[in-house]
């Protein structure tokens, strides 16, 4: 109220007529850097209206002067990603896996693009340390079920295990309980003999039972001693490593009911330069051949 | 000031010729306000020896900034000639001879600690020589104020020229003020610039048009700094701004030297009139010299104040005054408090201590400091190893039931030549090392002035795989000089 100006006794300023419990709010003005930085701000907002796109229109928004687009900038950084990377690409496309693995800068660029194909495509079955899980191979370690030079790895990734492809790789174990190939009592012996060629505790008598069942029923495809047969990817027995348990109980149900997974193929998914990139990257993980 | 009050003081100090200037200390206690308006400080040229010994210290102190950049420093093929240089592509800081990798800027922490304990030092001894001498807001500021002095005149002028109307004299002068500031502002950012790249590189490329933007926009931005806080801000920076005037109360102590104002001597303070009699009155005849001088806008008279920076230019104008009047000089001088109080109790003055617990410590602060640094910059390491064990997987069962361990090893290469290593491990039994894509464990190559990463498998037999975890030594050396770094990790397996 312009006529009936109030003024603090202290400070002299006016007040501006609010009251809190007996206390007054003075009028002071704003300090001047801050109301000149407030209409800077107003210039600087009235100039970005024109520079850049801001006001949304009903089906669209203003596009700016210089036409800039987030998304276009997105798009553009990718193209030039991609651009930096296609001279790495286009000589991994052509090259054998052995040149890439001795060529220290197509091995970096396929260690670092494996490992970030592996992240997007292998990591939820093999896990992101391609670690495995039970049923799930280890990629790391040295037991290889069809093979683990680069070329065999590459072979698996494009056509699979067990997939809907052609060249897939096959294996199928019969399930030798399930189907009444074998007594109950057979299944315990020539678990007990597995247990034995693979350093474990084991009933002797029963092992010593085991062993001519083991003969006829499974060394065809794991072999005389348990090796493993990768033409067959049978897996070797006599090691430390087991996809879906080693212990007593996992044997007994792997042999009564017989177990495998699948793995799709990846050679209509992913192109030729990224699977080659995916083979030396697993290759790298420790336990290739 | 009026041609009245010119001729009254001419009347009242006719064999001296000492004026009284009618001027306001505007930023003295009674005045400070924080609702109130700058008042404009127009600072008189002052003469003697504390403005000669700033002249010094300016031209000293804008020569190092202006000219360090330039100087060379032989560093051999593969690494850049200049003697100070912070590479942020490269990630290096080079000074002279020393040479610092990003993770080694705890040098920068010892330095900044040396730094601000030289700082608590020379305050605790003499007061504020940092804010008075050699400060960049003064150095800059008092280049500002010469400028002004140049183009506008001194003091009274520049009070005329203000209040005067427009006129084309008045416009072109302070145009060719604005331009020279400016144009300082401009070197000032320019010459900022060359501690980031090769100075004469970017001295072409800068008038060429070829440097990189973020060049441009910093001199853009360090011209605009320099205009405002040294044309526009001035003493507000130092008394609004600056931590430093808050901190300094807690670093003086009643034996440093301090500029003040004898008081004792002075009052009480009276105009100068012929053949008076000096017993019955005190030295000061209220001239308003120091106060005039001052670009702080402070009267020294009112005793130890937050503006005041201790440059000392009060010192100067009341030494001209009391030489012109025959009195003894330095009623405005370096003083101590203990001296202040001794005259109080009629007891003679004495040497200020300079050796006493705070100066003492300080000093053997900054040698240990000091030393520290030395020690650790002598014995530096051209080589050095980063471990980073696999967390994903911890460890790998081997088919023959041995465990393996993988780590990823960055080798630092802090030499300017390429260099071939050795990797082994120490206190880890039957362990079997190998190195992905290479045969062995030889062989490891690393560029110059580089960091490379290779990863590294180290296998043991099931027989020596340790319950839970296990500590042991990468040791990597160098195959030309057997220069060897050793860094510890672990090795898990199972429990």
């Amino acid at each position: 109220m312009a006529h009936n100006v109030e003024k603090d006794d202290v400070t002299g300023i006016e007040t501006t007529g609010h009251e809190w419990d007996g206390i007054k709010e003075l009028n002071n003005p704003l300090p001047r850097w801050w109301l000149w930085t407030f209409y800077a701000c107003i210039i600087w907002a009235v100039g970005y209206w024109v520079v850049y796109p801001t006001w949304p229109l009903i089906s669209s928004h203003t596009k700016g002067m210089i036409g800039y687009s987030s998304r276009q900038d997105v798009m553009d950084k990718i193209a030039e990603a991609k651009a930096a990377q296609a001279q790495y690409l286009d000589r991994i496309e052509v090259a054998s896996l052995a040149d890439i693995r001795s060529d220290s800068e197509l091995l970096n660029f396929s260690l670092a693009g494996g490992k970030s194909a592996f992240a997007v495509n292998c990591s939820q079955c093999h896990g992101q340390g391609a670690q495995g899980f039970v049923g799930y191979p280890n990629l790391n370690d040295d037991d290889w079920i069809w093979g683990g030079t680069p070329e065999e790895i590459s072979a698996t990734i494009h056509y699979g295990i067990r997939s809907d492809h052609d060249d897939t790789r096959y294996s199928e174990m019969p399930a030798f309980g399930k189907d009444g190939l074998l007594e109950r009592q057979q299944i315990g012996q020539v678990v007990e003999y597995v247990l034995k060629i693979s350093g474990q505790e084991h009933d002797t008598a029963a092992a010593a039972e085991g062993q001519p069942v083991f003969a006829e029923q499974c060394s065809s495809c794991h072999g005389e001693k348990g090796e493993g047969l990768r033409d067959f990817g049978a897996p070797r027995l006599s090691d430390a490593i087991w996809l879906y348990g080693g212990d007593r109980q996992a044997l007994r149900e792997t042999v009564s009911n017989a177990r495998f997974g699948v793995m799709p193929a990846w050679t209509n998914r992913l192109d030729e330069a990224t699977i080659k990139q995916l083979a030396v990257y697993v290759h790298s993980l420790g336990g290739g051949e | 000031m009026d041609q009245a009050s010119q001729a009254a003081s001419q009347a009242t100090a006719p064999s001296t010729n000492v004026e009284t200037i009618d001027v306001d200390a505007v930023n003295k206690k009674e005045e400070r306000s924080l609702y109130k308006a700058r008042v404009k400080i127009y600072p008189k040229r002052a003469k003697g020896v504390f403005r000669k010994l700033k002249w010094l210290v300016m031209a000293a102190t804008l020569a190092v900034y202006y000219l360090a950049p330039w100087i060379r420093w032989d560093r051999g093929p593969n690494a850049p000639d200049q003697a100070i240089l912070i590479d942020f592509p490269a990630r290096r800081f080079y000074f002279f001879f020393i040479e610092i990798w990003p993770e080694e800027v705890y040098y920068l922490t010892g330095l900044l600690i040396i730094a601000s304990l030289a700082l608590f030092l020379v305050t605790s001894l003499a007061g504020r020589v940092w804010c008075g001498y050699t400060c960049p807001q003064t150095v800059w500021t008092d280049l500002f104020i010469w400028v002004e002095r140049l183009t506008e005149g001194d003091r009274s002028a520049r009070i005329r020229l203000d209040k005067a109307p427009l006129s084309v004299n008045k416009v072109a002068r302070k145009s060719i003020k604005h331009v020279l500031w400016i144009l300082i502002g401009m070197a000032t950012g320019g010459a900022w610039i060359f501690y980031f790249a090769d100075a004469p590189t970017l001295l072409v490329d800068l008038f060429t048009l070829q440097a990189p933007i973020v060049a441009y926009s910093t001199v853009a931005v360090l011209t605009g700094t320099t205009y405002i806080f040294g044309g526009m801000m001035r003493e507000q920076v130092c008394t609004f701004m600056c931590p430093w005037p808050r901190i300094q109360g807690a670093l003086v102590d009643e034996d440093s030297l301090i500029v003040s104002y004898k008081d004792d001597r002075g009052e009480p303070r009276a105009p100068f009139r012929k053949n008076m009699d000096w017993e019955t009155r005190g030295d000061c005849i209220d001239c308003n010299q120091c106060v005039a001088v001052c670009p702080m806008g402070i009267d020294i008279r009112d005793g130890q104040q937050l503006e005041c920076i201790h440059c000392a230019l009060c010192i100067d104008a009341c030494d001209e005054v009391m030489t012109r009047i025959n009195r003894p000089l330095n009623l405005i001088s370096y003083d101590t408090y203990v001296n202040h109080e001794r005259r109080a109790a009629g007891e003679p003055e004495q040497k200020p201590r300079i050796f006493r617990a705070r100066t003492v410590i300080y000093t053997a602060l900054i040698a240990l400091v000091g030393l520290i640094m030395l020690a650790t910059l002598i014995t530096r390491s051209t080589l050095d190893i980063n471990i980073l064990h696999d967390r994903n997987p911890l460890f790998v069962k081997l088919s023959d039931g041995g465990i393996r361990n993988g780590y990823t090893i960055k080798i630092l290469n802090k030499k300017h030549e390429i260099r071939r290593f050795e990797i082994a491990v120490e206190g880890l039994e039957n362990a079997l090392v190998t190195v992905v894509g290479l045969d062995g464990t030889t062989g490891l190559t690393v560029p110059a002035d580089r960091l490379a990463q290779f990863r590294v498998f180290v296998a043991v037999p099931a027989a020596n795989a340790p319950d839970g975890r296990e500590d042991f030594n990468f040791i990597v050396t160098d195959l030309a000089d057997g220069n060897r770094a050793v860094n510890d990790t672990v090795f898990r397996a199972p429990e």
